[in-house]
Order: C-alpha cells, then sequence, then structure tokens
C-alpha cells in the first residue's frame, strides 16, 4: 500500500474519526476488557502516533499505549488496526477508514490498553534460541589487528536478516504461535537463519537443530505465512523459514 | 520496601549502557541494567547513516589515521571539546568497531575495482584497491577530511544495538526493562544506587549499587520539533542534577540536524549527502556552494542547520500548507544505491511523506538532534563532585564534541565510552573510594521521600494541565532557543520557564487509574525537564558568544579571550528557579591544536593571546621530532594513552601499514 504524496493531496473536509480500542488495566482488579469509543478530528498527515498522543491529551489520560522513535525504527507500537498487526507510528489515518479498532497485539503478555510485553519474549526468545555469534575465546579477540575479511555480498545478505525489529507483528499474525505459546516464531525462525549463515559463528547444523528441530520450532510452522504478510521489513521470512525447513529436515534424518 | 543490591547498576540499555556493563560483568562484577524500554527498542538503534572510526579501507578513507579523526573533531566540537578526550576517542574508535564486528555487525564491505559514484553533483568513477577487498568499508559525512563513517546500510545503530543487546544476553546481564530511575540515592557527597518506579506497576523499590552509571541519552523533547524518540527526556541528567552536587557541563550546546523531514521531524540521515545528495531551495537552485564553498553541502551540521534557515529567512525556501522548507535531492544516487544503501530512509519517505526519494525531492528542515551538554564527568566518565556517580554516551559530558558533534562521531562516542568507562568503574569499584556502606535508614528515607513526592502530585488539587505546560516549555524552547539566539528572546525563554516551573506545581492529573499512569509519569518528567530546559536557556543567555551549534545573532564571533570556557550547571537550592552557573576555563597551553578557523562556517573570531604562543611553542617542540613519527609527534604535544585502560592503548594496525 503506497500512501499519497503529500503534497499533492487536495485539501478536503476533515473527518471526525471514531477511534474504538480495547482497553483493560491488569493492575486493576475492577477492570474487564471492553471496547471504548473516542471521537477525534482527523489533522493533516495524521499517524495513528498523532490520534493516541492527542486521545491521551484530551479525552483520556489513563490510555496505555507504546511509542518510542515513532519513525518505524524501534519496533515499540505493534498493534492490531482494523485487525491486522500493524505499525501505529508509521500508519496514516487517511488509509483507513472512518472507523478504526485497535486492539493490543495478541500472543503477549497485557501490560494494560494496546501496550504488551513484547520486550520479555524477545528476551526469552534470545536466550532460548542464543542469538548470538558463538565463537572460541570471543573475551580475547584482538582489537588492534586488522579486521577478518568478509565478502561485500554476504554482509548485505546478513543485514537483509538482521533487520528484524522484534515488534511482534509476525507472531501476531501466526495460527501456530497463537494456539503453541512455546513456538518460537518467524521473529525466532528468522534469528536461527542469520546466524547461520554468518561464518563468524562456529555452529553447525546439528547444533541449530537442537534448538529448532522439533514442533516448537521449525517443524510447527503450518506455512500460512501471515508472518511474510504482515512484516512491517519486508523480511523475507518465508523463503528462509522453508530453507531453514530442509536444511533440519536433512539434519534430522 | 524491596531493596536490590548490586555492584554497578546501569541506568539506561542503549550502547553506551549496555557496553558500560559488559565491560563491568567481565570484570567480575555485579550488574543490572535498567532500561525505560526494552533494551533494543533505544534510541541508540535510530542512528542511521554510520560510525566513525579511521579504518582508512576504502578509496575515500585512503591514509586516514587518528590523527585526522582527532583535528576533524576539535574543529567539529569549535574548540569547547577536551582535547585529551578527544585523542582517547579517536585512538578508541578503530577498536571498537572491530570489537563488534567480531561480535556479530554486518558493517558493509569495500569491494575491489570500479564503480560510480555521485560527487559535487556530477558522476565519477572510482576505483576501490584490491588490498581492501572485503575489509569494512566508509561513507562520506559532515565536517570530516576522510570517508571515515562505516556503516551497515542506513540502519548502522540498530546493526549495533542487537549485537550489543544480544552479547550483553549472551553475558547473562539482566536487563530491568521499563524500570524509570526517578532519583538518586546519595549519602552527602556520594551516590549510592537509585530508586526506581516500575513503569508498569508504578511500585518504588531502590537499588543499592557501589557505582551508579546513567547512559540515558540526550535532553532533545524539551524542543517541539525534533528527530529524538519520545523517551529522550533527559531523565538521567536531570536527577543528577537534582541532588544539587552534581553538575551538568555545557547544557546550552544543543545540535540541530539539518536534515528532518518535514513537518514531522523524523531524521533522514547525513548519509544522504555524503553520499552525494544536494540541497536545493524552493526555486530548485542549489545554494550551499554560495554560502559555503569549500565543503558545500558537507560542512560541519551546525554550519548546514544555520545556512538552511538563512536561506529561508532571504526567503528563498519552498512554501508549503504546513510552512516554508528546502528540498533533499538524492534522485541522483539512483535507485539501486537507494534501495540497498538508503533503505530505511526511503522506508521514511515512503511511509511518512508518500514520496519516492528516487523520483521526487525530500521536503527537510533542521530539527533538534543531540545534546551536546550532559552529566560532567572527568575522562574516566566519573562525576568530579559525586563519587560514585558515573555518565557514559550522550547523557555524558567528558566532554568530546564540545559546542558541535560531528555525524557518525556520537554512535562511535556510545561504544568507546562504554568500553572505557566500564573499565574505570571496575577500577573504581576495586578502590577504597570504591567501598560502600550505606544504611537502611538513609534508603528508607529516600524512597520515602520519593513517595511523597509522587503523592503529592497525585493529590494536587491545581488546575493545570500537565500537556499542556510540556506543549508550552517545548514551544518557547523552540521559538527562543533554536538555531539562531539572541538576548532578548533568551530572556524571553527564562521568564516562560521560571512562570512554567510554578504553573507546574499546580498540575492535576485527570486520571487516578492504578498501575502505569502515563498521566502521572509526564507529570514528575515535565518538572525535571523544565530544570534541563532552564539550564539550557539560562545558559545560553549568559553565554556571550557564537560557538558551534550556540549562535547568538547578537554576538555573532566566537571569542577565545572570553568564552573558551565550559558552563557548569548545579541546582542546590531545590526551590531556586534558575541554577548555580559556573565556568571551567579550557587550557590553551595543553592544547594539541590552539583554536583557529575551522576550515568551514564563519571566519571571523576573537583570538586568545595565549593561541600564538602555544602555536610558536608547538612549532618549536615539534622541530626536531621527524615528519614521519607520527605518534612520537603526537607524544611531544600532548600525552594521552596513559589515560586509557592498559589493554587500550596499542597502536591500531592499518592494511596500507608498512607500505
Amino acid at each position: 500500500m503506497k500512501p499519497t504524496p503529500m503534497q499533492t493531496i487536495p485539501l478536503k473536509q476533515s473527518r471526525t474519526l471514531r477511534i474504538e480500542i480495547l482497553r483493560h488495566n491488569p493492575a486493576d482488579p475492577d477492570s474487564h476488557p471492553h471496547l471504548q469509543v473516542f471521537e477525534i478530528e482527523e489533522a493533516e498527515t495524521m499517524t495513528l502516533f498523532i490520534a493516541l498522543t492527542e486521545i491521551r491529551q484530551t479525552q483520556d489520560a489513563s490510555l496505555q499505549f507504546d511509542f518510542v522513535c515513532r519513525a518505524g525504527i524501534c519496533g515499540s507500537c505493534g498493534m492490531l488496526i482494523n485487525g491486522r498487526p500493524g505499525l501505529a507510528c508509521r500508519t496514516l489515518t487517511r488509509e483507513l477508514p472512518d472507523t478504526i479498532r485497535l486492539a493490543p497485539l495478541p500472543g503477549f503478555e497485557l501490560i494494560g490498553d494496546l501496550s504488551v510485553n513484547t520486550g520479555k519474549w524477545m528476551r526469552g526468545m534470545s536466550e532460548r534460541l542464543e542469538t548470538w555469534v558463538h565463537r572460541e575465546n570471543i573475551e580475547a579477540i584482538d582489537i588492534d589487528a586488522v579486521e577478518q575479511r568478509m565478502a561485500p555480498e554476504l554482509a548485505e545478505q546478513l543485514y537483509e536478516l538482521e533487520r528484524c525489529i522484534e515488534c511482534g507483528c509476525c507472531i501476531a499474525a501466526c495460527g501456530t504461535a497463537q494456539m503453541h505459546e512455546d513456538f518460537v516464531g518467524a521473529a525466532g525462525l528468522n534469528q536461527i537463519a542469520r546466524f547461520r549463515l554468518d561464518p563468524r559463528d562456529t555452529r553447525s547444523d546439528a547444533d541449530y537443530y537442537e534448538l529448532v528441530g522439533d514442533e516448537s520450532g521449525v517443524f510447527g510452522c503450518m506455512t500460512l505465512l501471515g508472518c511474510e504478510d504482515y512484516c512491517p521489513k519486508n523480511l523475507p521470512l518465508a523463503v528462509q523459514l522453508a530453507f531453514l525447513r530442509r536444511k533440519m529436515a536433512r539434519q534430522g534424518l | 520496601m524491596q531493596i536490590i543490591y548490586t555492584d554497578v547498576l546501569v541506568v539506561g540499555g542503549g550502547l553506551a549502557g549496555q557496553r558500560v556493563a559488559i565491560g563491568a560483568r567481565r570484570r567480575g562484577l555485579d550488574t543490572i541494567v535498567l532500561s525505560l524500554v526494552p533494551a533494543k527498542r533505544s534510541h541508540s538503534s535510530a542512528a542511521q547513516g554510520g560510525m566513525q572510526a579511521s579504518l582508512g579501507n576504502c578509496l575515500g578513507g585512503a591514509g586516514d589515521n587518528e590523527d585526522i579523526h582527532f583535528a576533524d573533531t576539535v574543529r567539529g566540537s569549535d574548540w569547547g571539546a577536551d582535547q585529551a578526550v578527544v585523542r582517547m576517542f579517536a585512538h578508541t574508535a578503530p577498536k571498537a568497531i572491530r570489537e563488534l564486528t567480531a561480535w556479530g555487525v554486518p558493517f558493509n564491505r569495500v569491494a575491489s575495482g570500479e564503480r560510480t559514484i555521485s560527487v559535487d553533483g556530477e558522476s565519477k568513477v572510482i576505483s576501490e584497491p584490491d588490498e581492501s577487498h572485503g575489509l569494512i568499508t566508509a561513507r562520506n559525512f559532515g565536517g570530516t577530511a576522510k570517508w571515515r563513517a562505516c556503516y551497515v546500510s542506513d540502519g548502522t545503530g540498530h546493526a549495533m544495538l542487537y549485537t550489543m543487546s544480544n552479547r550483553a544476553i549472551a553475558e547473562k546481564i539482566p536487563v530491568h526493562e521499563r524500570m524509570e530511575a526517578v532519583a538518586l540515592i546519595c549519602d552527602g557527597p556520594r551516590c549510592c544506587g537509585a530508586i526506581v518506579r516500575n513503569l508498569m506497576s508504578g511500585e518504588l523499590l531502590a537499588y543499592v549499587a557501589k557505582a551508579t552509571c546513567i547512559a540515558t541519552g540526550g535532553y532533545g523533547r524539551i524542543y517541539r520539533v525534533s528527530t529524538n524518540a519520545v523517551i529522550n527526556e533527559g531523565i538521567g541528567a536531570a536527577i543528577a542534577l537534582q541532588t544539587g552536587v552534581a553538575t551538568l557541563g555545557n547544557m546550552e550546546a544543543v545540535q540541530f540536524h539539518p536534515t528532518g523531514i518535514f513537518p514531522a521531524g523524523i531524521l533522514v540521515t547525513e548519509g544522504c549527502r555524503g553520499d552525494g545528495g544536494l540541497l536545493l531551495d524552493g526555486a530548485g537552485h542549489r545554494f550551499m556552494p554560495d554560502y559555503e564553498p569549500e565543503q558545500r553541502e558537507l560542512a560541519s551540521r551546525d554550519v548546514v542547520s544555520r545556512r538552511m534557515e538563512e536561506h529561508i529567512a532571504a526567503g528563498h525556501g519552498a512554501q508549503s500548507r504546513f510552512g516554508e522548507h528546502l528540498w533533499l535531492d538524492i534522485r541522483l544516487l539512483g535507485e539501486a544505491h537507494i534501495a540497498s544503501k538508503l533503505r530505511e530512509v526511503k522506508e521514511i519517505c515512503q511511509y511518512f511523506l508518500g514520496v519516492d526519494p528516487a523520483q521526487e525531492l525530500i521536503p527537510v528542515r533542521p530539527a533538534q538532534h543531540y545534546s551536546m551538554g550532559g552529566i560532567r564527568t572527568d575522562h574516566n566518565g566519573h562525576s568530579q563532585t559525586l563519587t560514585g556517580l558515573f555518565a557514559a554516551g550522550e547523557a555524558a559530558c567528558w566532554d568530546m564534541h564540545g559546542f558541535n558533534r560531528l555525524g557518525g562521531n556520537s554512535v562511535a562516542e556510545t561504544v568507546v565510552a562504554g568500553m572505557i568507562v566500564g573499565e574505570s568503574i571496575a577500577d573504581f569499584c576495586a578502590s577504597d573510594a570504591g567501598a560502600l556502606t550505606v544504611s537502611t535508614t538513609l534508603v528508607q528515607e529516600s524512597l520515602r521521600r520519593e513517595e511523597g513526592r509522587l503523592q503529592a502530585i497525585a493529590n494536587s488539587t491545581g488546575d493545570e494541565s500537565v500537556y499542556e505546560l510540556t506543549g508550552l516549555m517545548q514551544d518557547t524552547m523552540t521559538r527562543n532557543v533554536g538555531i539562531f539566539r539572541e538576548g532578548e528572546k533568551l530572556q524571553e525563554a527564562v521568564a516562560d520557564l521560571r512562570s512554567l516551573q510554578q504553573r507546574a506545581a499546580a498540575i492535576r492529573l485527570r486520571s487516578t487509574a492504578r498501575g502505569a499512569s502515563p498521566e502521572l509519569v509526564a507529570t514528575y518528567r515535565l518538572r525535571h525537564m523544565l530544570r534541563l530546559a532552564q539550564c539550557t536557556a539560562y545558559g545560553a543567555l549568559q553565554r556571550t558568544e557564537s560557538r558551534g551549534a550556540h549562535f547568538r545573532a547578537d554576538f555573532p564571533r566566537r571569542d577565545d579571550s572570553q568564552w573558551l570556557k565550559r558552563t557548569l550547571a548545579r541546582w542546590p537550592d531545590p526551590d531556586a528557579d534558575t541554577p548555580e552557573l559556573s565556568y571551567e576555563a579550557l587550557d590553551i597551553a595543553r592544547m594539541e591544536i590552539p583554536p583557529g578557523w575551522r576550515g568551514y562556517g564563519e571566519r571571523d573570531y576573537i583570538a586568545h593571546a595565549d593561541s600564538a604562543r602555544r602555536q610558536q611553542q608547538i612549532d618549536a617542540l615539534l622541530a626536531d621530532v621527524p615528519e614521519t613519527d607520527r605518534a612520537a609527534r603526537q607524544q611531544a604535544l600532548m600525552p594521552f594513552r596513559h589515560l586509557l585502560p592498559a589493554h587500550l592503548r596499542a597502536d591500531n594496525q592499518r592494511v596500507g601499514d608498512g607500505q
């Protein structure tokens, strides 16, 4: 979906947006999940970041949500936007209908309203899959010497997979992850693909098989490919998952 | 009351904080990192274009070394920096990048052979050297004599932060996420940890630590238009200020980045211009060469931002319904280059502007970007007035940027500072001074004081709104303490901030929700931010000269005779409405490069009498040292290696060595 160029869109009558937010505050024993409706006047170049901030400042100061960079870089603001996972900060209201329904990303612990604990989930995934370069004596590398060479194309391929921002949209969009809470998801499997490709990491396929060679790993994927459809960074998740599954299947024989 | 005991408490989970934690942990210390957000979401991840390190691998970087990086940084700082610290930095930056590379960062590499680049609006074919094939490459950035910004496409900060965070996870360093240090625990002049608020549950707890390190980044959000993340509210620096003991340095030194997209203020990297992009005015004219024939679009950021605003004020801006702006043109770099080396820029333009930068112009205008000021420390990152308090990265003023930071020097600084400060913290903890005896009573009192403050906010029956007052603070800062400053406007800002401080006492919360309570957070942070804003405005008012990013229209010249000194702000009386300022002179007799013209920007400055004297002395000292022995020449002027941890002192090797 490519938005209309800002400078060329005609001035139009501003809309009143009806924003329905699924609310719940687990810190309050009297709170029950419910939809609350807010109405705000749409402004030029309004994003959901701007709209939600305005609602909190003028209508309900208790509304919880997470924004950090507000530029589509940090991955804090994943939420369901009219039922689809996406980054709220870079979603322009003019691309949405008059009624916008917002809900927290499913599959993560709820902190409150639209705020979920993706950080805890992702840290757990990193610890479990050991998402770091494994090599001998990493504490004793010679940092005075010229660095090891790497093919320029390989560095670019690694970055292609390194672009994951851990926003959680792929987990929210994944049938398996919604049914099995120990499934590592596309976010996790992409990490395995990334380190597997990295010659600085000395782990072998046998090691990776130990980490993801089961139902909670690569064999849990049902190839519904919601992850690929909703990845805000357009990571090549379908290809990576298929490739990894083949490698792991061979390893398991 | 929950009290958590640790050796080292690091406040801030960005690049600087996590590297400090890794250093301390490797020395065997229990180390805990606190972070407002999941660590990988820290603002370090938003650094796009590159990290300065003088590897000298690519053609544009050939012949680069620490001396040139040092000189660029000192000139960039407009001689406001501590030159010994700049030396430590330039020397350690190549080690930092090599460490990160071994840990996994996929820095882009040199591809040998011919390629076409864009220079000064023209295409040019260059040939990268065979011997560098596969080594880390670099791009051009502003204010540098060499191509030195090493990069991972334009997601450099993201890649660095992920690798750093993963390394910290590998070394089992706990990161307590969504936790905010709201006050430091002090026993007179000794910092003993922090009172911390859980941002999910709202509960308060105490962390007691032998050493506390603030690495919370900058305070850009005191301005309305800023490239900074919404969490960059400077609270780490503010709680240090609140002690009345620690000092903040050069708070008036605030950088404005030339290319924030207009009107949102989201950053597009300096790499756009480094790779050959141009700035155009409303008539499509490339105007920078008219003002800055030497460096054109690639003068330092303070100079380019000023020239842009000057050009708009002269009536040459492009008009839009949001106001006036200029254009950034990267069309000439071509689709393929943008899709591989500037892909974040491409995404940002696409999503926020509806523009394809390979085909269309990008509307830009300078926006607040970086805080050169911060917690004043020595070259080890240790506060000189509050023992046990350390600071690193943008939150600190140790002071390597002076009055203007060069692009690519901040991500480099975060890691270098982490490598140095982590060691100095470990040394401190091992020393007699590091021993800590703290009474539970003191900790309890600190906790109760904070509880009382929060309770008072919750119970306030005034009629002010936190969001309205925050907006007013940001407006006065943007209007009166921006790129062009003058006495009258600064007076107005100081008066506005005084009045806002009083009004802030009457903020009433609209929401009584339990738990996180975002409105309560906004309220206690606003009080902190108003003090930081006042340090900035008041310091700017007193500084009657122009230096780096601090430009006074009523005092347009740099004045080394009066102002070659660092501003120190302290706030000992909590009821005062302005900080106590004092000044720390920079000693020309110890400088390796005495003040002069930067090589770009305004040529006119008021010289200090010692500058010429020092230059004569330097000439005499160097007379007998052979030109080829650059280490000996450096050593003769300003020895610095003894200031570094022992394992960081060795020479950096380069591919061209010995040729």
